[in-house]
């Protein structure tokens, strides 16, 4: 019962979906249709499930008085200032000069975005430090990075101009684009296609169990 | 730029202390940035409940659900077909209501049940679409016919010995051998059930070649995106001091 | 004396590190230097495309970017959306991005007005709903099973927009503006599934991961980052728009790092030699 019922839903709802692939009848049609609503709305319930998590972490943290507990008082009391806000009325998610689009703008963008703004020191402190010709897999990767960046750049062919059409920076970065780095990025959505195509049959035939988790 | 109300400063105000919070960390972790750090995930938590509840949940959830619950109050439609909406309108909340079994040991086991409708539907629908889209399109696109490429070869070589130009047909010709020989190399360096030695250890020795020119072009694309990101930021920061001093008239 | 130097170097503080760039990519924005942008061909097609649509053509343009991408994509963006619109181009479009969502939002009211367009006539935002994949399945099938109503709470067949169109076979094509691994649902299901003609605008870090669909015609044109975005605000005869304006620095930051690599490099050798 714990294990099988889980597995024989996954057979059927995966079997239904593979096959009505190949067979798109008028009925199939509005079973699948309703079966990816329906996967939607489920979908919500998990979602919800990961906040609720994020509740229980940071209030057992602020129960047990953890290490830097003050910090997790924040994210509850941010949590439900927004929620509230937020679940006030549907206006709230229209109105351009309400506070719930006010936290959104002036609030949530700005630290998410500086965030990951960030990334451009560490890649620059990244460049400097671990970017090393040490071997020739890692000249070819140095080569051709600095040359895609090089010749993405506007200042990368007024430093190559005396150089023929055809033969620029931008050119030869273009080249790399368009052959060796599709090369490779197809090998690797080749592999990946052939490992998401394995691992979801294994699933729908109940071979691959981890998502089960442990227990009966 | 334009003159903006004060309200709207004291709200960039805002956006720019958060801004430098975050760029405080750049000297070392501080009370600032764990401040701002803390504030966005419950920012975010809560945002995404009332975007959830508002475009998800009501209009694909309870509003249907409502309307086949007060279609027993209206007249015409048989008793059975209302049940039966009401069924499939009911049925895919109860299921995700089963998530939150979760939260209690000895009923976790039957939070498996929507967890396992969910990823049979992906897995079903993946299982086809990612051979056709990621391996049949991709296998069928690299099967260059050498015929073309030799031809187009030797008539740009011919054009470039007679007029002494146009190399472009020459290095497309080459650029698809390069895709046809990159690719199947770069996938036998991916093949792990036999030792990389003889015919298979050189061409996944070209693979891993192929794959690090990869790797580096995206590397080069990457640090444009990050520096993108920086200049939104300073962009930002620009404005608002502009702001500060219009309205201040400094 | 020299290999002491280099020693020095090659343990700089990373602080320094980021000083320098940190200057490198903000002065360059006080600037008024524009430098030439270079039009790339698959920049090219996505414009041409757009470009040879008679007025009252239907397309889709869904936006998935939120406030971490929002320096490179919202420029794309607001570029291809100021093209359809300046051609009487309608646009159904989605976010199926939650943290983008009222960003995108704003971002279609803003050059809505810039154009004029009246909501339901010109153009349609059909909003959010979770989990992308299932949704461009769904929507493959109908936009009104995923989407019963648009982000404004209207049903679909009350915008006039709307009549008679009820899934990809109804519009000329897609430009997904995507900042996520989103967008290979969008070849898989949208373009796999249903044929419908595809063309990505993509932050930077994943533009050059599609150039594999790009040379398998899966999809019909690509946009990569801030390039993209400045190339497509110069092809719509807008020059002096933000892409545009951020490429100087772009372009300084780059040097520096090609600098850093460099002298990387020499104090790695330099250093090495030694022991």
């Amino acid at each position: 019962m714990r294990r099988e019922v889980p597995l024989v839903i996954v057979f059927i709802c995966g079997a239904f979906m593979a096959l009505q692939y190949f067979v798109p009848h008028n009925i199939s049609a509005v079973i699948y249709q309703n079966a990816l609503n329906w996967t939607i709305i489920i979908g919500i319930f998990t979602l919800a499930v990961g906040i609720g998590s994020l509740v229980n972490l940071h209030y057992d943290k602020i129960s047990r008085r953890k290490e830097k507990w003050p910090y997790s008082l924040v994210t509850i009391g941010a949590l439900v200032f927004m929620t509230v806000l937020g679940l006030s009325s549907p206006e709230a998610v229209q109105d351009p000069r309400g506070l719930f689009m006010k936290m959104y703008f002036y609030v949530l963008s700005p630290v998410q975005a500086t965030m990951f703004s960030l990334l451009a020191f560490f890649i620059a402190s990244a460049a400097y430090r671990a970017f090393r010709a040490k071997t020739v897999l890692a000249t070819l990767l140095l080569a051709s990075a600095v040359i895609v960046m090089l010749g993405r750049i506007p200042v990368g062919d007024a430093l190559t101009a005396w150089m023929p059409e055809g033969t620029r920076i931008s050119d030869l970065a273009r080249y790399i684009l368009d052959y060796p780095n599709t090369a490779a990025k197809r090998a690797i959505y080749i592999g990946v296609g052939l490992g998401v195509a394995a691992t979801s049959l294994k699933i729908i035939l109940g071979v691959e169990r981890t998502w089960l988790g442990g227990g009966k | 730029m334009e003159q903006i109300s004060l309200g709207t400063l004291i709200w960039m105000t805002v956006a720019a202390f958060l801004t430098l919070s975050i760029f405080s960390f750049l000297y070392r972790d501080n009370p600032f940035y764990r401040f701002a750090e803390h504030l966005i995930v419950g920012i975010s938590a809560g945002y995404w409940i009332a975007i959830l509840y508002h475009t998800s949940l009501t209009d694909l959830w309870i509003e249907p659900l409502v309307d086949s619950v007060s279609a027993f109050g209206a007249a015409g439609g048989s008793i059975p077909a209302k049940i039966g909406i009401l069924l499939a309108n009911l049925t895919p909340g109860v299921i995700g209501c089963l998530m939150f079994t979760r939260f209690f040991k000895s009923k976790a086991w039957i939070s498996r049940w929507p967890i396992a409708y969910y990823l049979g539907i992906s897995a079903g629908v993946a299982l086809p679409l990612y051979i056709q889209s990621f391996v049949i399109r991709q296998v069928a696109a690299n099967m260059f016919n050498p015929v073309i490429i030799y031809n187009t070869i030797v008539s740009d070589l011919s054009t470039l010995y007679y007029y002494g130009n146009s190399m472009m047909g020459i290095w497309t010709g080459i650029g698809d051998i390069i895709i046809l020989l990159g690719c199947v190399c770069g996938l036998a360096y991916f093949y792990f059930s036999a030792e990389h030695t003889g015919v298979l250890g050189a061409a996944a020795k070209i693979g891993i070649w192929t794959l690090m020119i990869g790797f580096g072009a995206t590397f080069g694309y990457t640090v444009m995106a990050r520096i993108s990101l920086l200049i939104g930021r300073f962009n930002f920061l620009i404005d608002w001091v502009s702001a500060l001093g219009n309205y201040f008239n400094l | 004396m020299a290999a002491g130097f280099w020693n020095k170097m090659l343990n700089l503080d990373r602080r320094w590190v980021y000083l320098v760039i940190g200057a490198a990519t903000f002065f360059p924005m006080l600037t008024v230097i524009r430098l030439p942008i270079k039009i790339t061909p698959e920049v090219q097609s996505v414009y041409d495309r757009l470009e040879s649509l008679p007025r009252g053509t239907i397309i889709m343009l869904p936006m998935e970017y939120s406030p971490d991408t929002m320096a490179e994509l919202q420029p794309m963006a607001k570029a291809v959306l100021r093209h359809c619109f300046s051609r009487g181009i309608k646009v159904i479009t989605t976010a199926l991005q939650i943290q983008g969502v009222l960003l995108i939002e704003q971002d279609l009211r803003t050059v809505a007005a810039e154009f004029d367009k009246t909501y339901g006539e010109d153009y349609v935002f059909l909003g959010y709903k979770p989990y992308p994949d299932i949704v461009i399945l769904n929507m493959g099938e109908n936009f009104r099973k995923p989407f019963p109503k648009d982000y404004y709470n209207n049903n679909l067949d009350e915008l006039p927009m709307m009549a008679g169109v009820n899934n990809y076979s109804n519009v000329d094509c897609i430009v997904n503006i995507n900042a996520t691994s989103g967008v290979d649902s969008w070849i898989n299901n949208a373009n796999g599934r249903y044929g419908a003609p595809l063309a990505l605008g993509v932050t930077a870090v994943i533009a050059t991961d599609y150039y594999a669909f790009l040379q398998s015609k899966q999809i019909f044109g690509l946009m990569g980052g801030l390039k993209g975005a400045a190339e497509y605000e110069k092809l719509i005869g807008r020059p002096k728009d933000i892409a545009n304006r951020a490429m100087t620095s772009v372009s300084v930051a780059h040097i520096f790092i090609i600098i850093f690599i460099i002298i990387g490099n020499i104090a790695f050798f330099a250093t090495r030699k030694r022991i």
